[in-house]
């Protein structure tokens, strides 16, 4: 099924805003770059509600950002979208990237796959899964219009989306397992203002349901109490996990958590391969991943140029 | 709406419906459905994938390419189709669509398998040819 191999300066894996700036920088350096992407272009970003920290835009939802971005980006370099890197190798001269319909060769690959959300793990988030639990708020939050759902997580997003479900008109409450939020101040200034209600220093344990959710059951961790709470609909943010189970093989370092160990000029442990935004750990913003795709692109272009492996 | 979505919205209302396609033969790219038709289409067509979409979801829209190529692939074995959820409520109910997007897979008629978010192309694949045996 693999179709003829072709030749880059630059491979960058990912379309988010990490992988976009890198391409962007890598083209402007003159050198011939494409982006290959498995899933959607914008990455996380496309699936925020609103985005208001993001430098010259004071508010804007996260589907229009990720436009602009991809417009911005099209002019310098393709995105080759649904290419699903399944393999890295890393040769004396090259890195080998196949995907499953197709082949590529690069002087460098830059690594800017970011992250997916983690999964609560707690019972019956399998056995309701597609059956009234998400972990979209964007996509899914229609479906609960006029019903009762939870919003689990404490986080920016989960803050964030908790007042876009309330926005379409669900009945929305939030849990969390803290007594504070974690998200920024000004989230939760407009949480408290939003009249949502809380449920602090609380976990799920069990999402329950027939067929569909019926209900979670939240234990108290300051009591010890565990109560019932009927709801249509579960939503869960709490947090994420680095997306690198294709890299397992590489013989790339990875930290404990799995996330891409990197320099400060954004190297990894293998020549030829750098890394950038949120598979790289660390504070997971749009601005801090086009940062480092920024940093990833330009030493890629000194290294190709004067190699620190030959010297 | 966004650039994305304008494009990809157009993209989606360009399908043709079945009543397009010429008796005994199969389409080659994904059908428009919607809640007056499909019936139709189930009744028709033995083996369909209906892509159950909105133009707010962005893995909705990064699915539709893939939901093309497909149709192309597996045309004269598997019809695809496309419905819009936000035009089409009654069916999203019927179906207890919660999540999109959701691809419903229909044998004669009935639901074989749900698959729930968007997934690699290799994946659907593997997951459409063993539920419907083709």
């Amino acid at each position: 099924m693999v179709s003829n191999t072709e030749h880059f300066n630059v491979v960058v894996v990912g379309a988010g805003p990490a992988g976009m700036t890198a391409a962007i920088y890598a083209a402007r350096s003159g050198m011939k770059t494409v982006i290959l992407e498995a899933g959607s272009v914008g990455g996380q970003v496309a699936e925020s509600p609103e985005i208001e920290n993001y430098l010259g835009f004071e508010s804007v939802n996260g589907m229009d950002l990720a436009s602009t971005f991809r417009k911005h980006t099209e002019r310098y370099v393709e995105i080759k979208e649904g290419e699903e890197i399944e393999q890295i190798i890393p040769e004396r001269e090259i890195i080998r990237l196949k995907t499953g319909w197709s082949e590529y060769t690069a002087d460098a690959a830059i690594i800017a796959t970011g992250a997916h959300h983690r999964k609560l793990g707690c019972n019956g988030e399998e056995e309701f899964s597609g059956r009234g639990i998400s972990y979209c708020a964007t996509c899914d939050g229609f479906f609960f219009k006029g019903k009762k759902v939870v919003m689990i997580g404490g986080g920016n997003t989960a803050v964030g989306d908790a007042l876009y479900l309330k926005n379409v008109g669900v009945d929305v409450t939030i849990i969390h397992r803290r007594d504070v939020f974690r998200a920024e101040a000004a989230h939760v200034k407009r949480l408290e203002e939003s009249g949502i209600p809380k449920i602090m220093n609380s976990e799920v344990r069990e999402i329950y349901g027939e067929k569909v959710v019926k209900g979670v059951k939240v234990l108290n961790k300051a009591t010890g109490d565990v109560s019932d709470v009927p709801v249509d609909g579960v939503f869960i943010a709490v947090g994420v996990v680095p997306n690198t189970d294709f890299l397992k093989e590489s013989g790339i370092k990875l930290d404990d958590i799995g996330y891409i160990v990197t320099d400060r000029e954004q190297r990894t442990s293998l020549p030829r391969i750098y890394a950038a935004g949120d598979v790289t750990g660390g504070l997971q913003q749009i601005i801090v991943g086009c940062g480092e795709g920024a940093v990833a692109a330009t030493t890629a272009y000194e290294d190709i140029s004067n190699p620190y492996w030959k010297k | 709406m966004s650039l994305f979505g304008k494009k990809h919205d157009d993209k989606h209302e360009a399908h043709k419906r079945h009543t397009d396609i010429p008796e005994g033969e199969f389409p080659d790219e994904p059908l428009i459905v919607d809640s007056s038709d499909i019936d139709a289409v189930l009744k028709r067509f033995p083996n369909v994938v209906v892509d159950c979409w909105a133009p707010w979801c962005r893995p909705c829209l990064a699915l539709a390419p893939v939901i093309d190529e497909m149709a192309v692939e597996f045309q004269g074995k598997v019809v695809f189709a496309k419905i819009n959820t936000d035009k089409n409520q009654s069916f999203a109910r019927k179906h207890q669509i919660m999540n999109i997007p959701t691809l419903l897979i229909f044998k004669n008629g009935e639901v074989v398998e749900r698959i729930i978010g968007a997934r690699p192309r290799r994946t659907l694949e593997n997951m459409i040819k063993e539920s419907l045996k083709v």
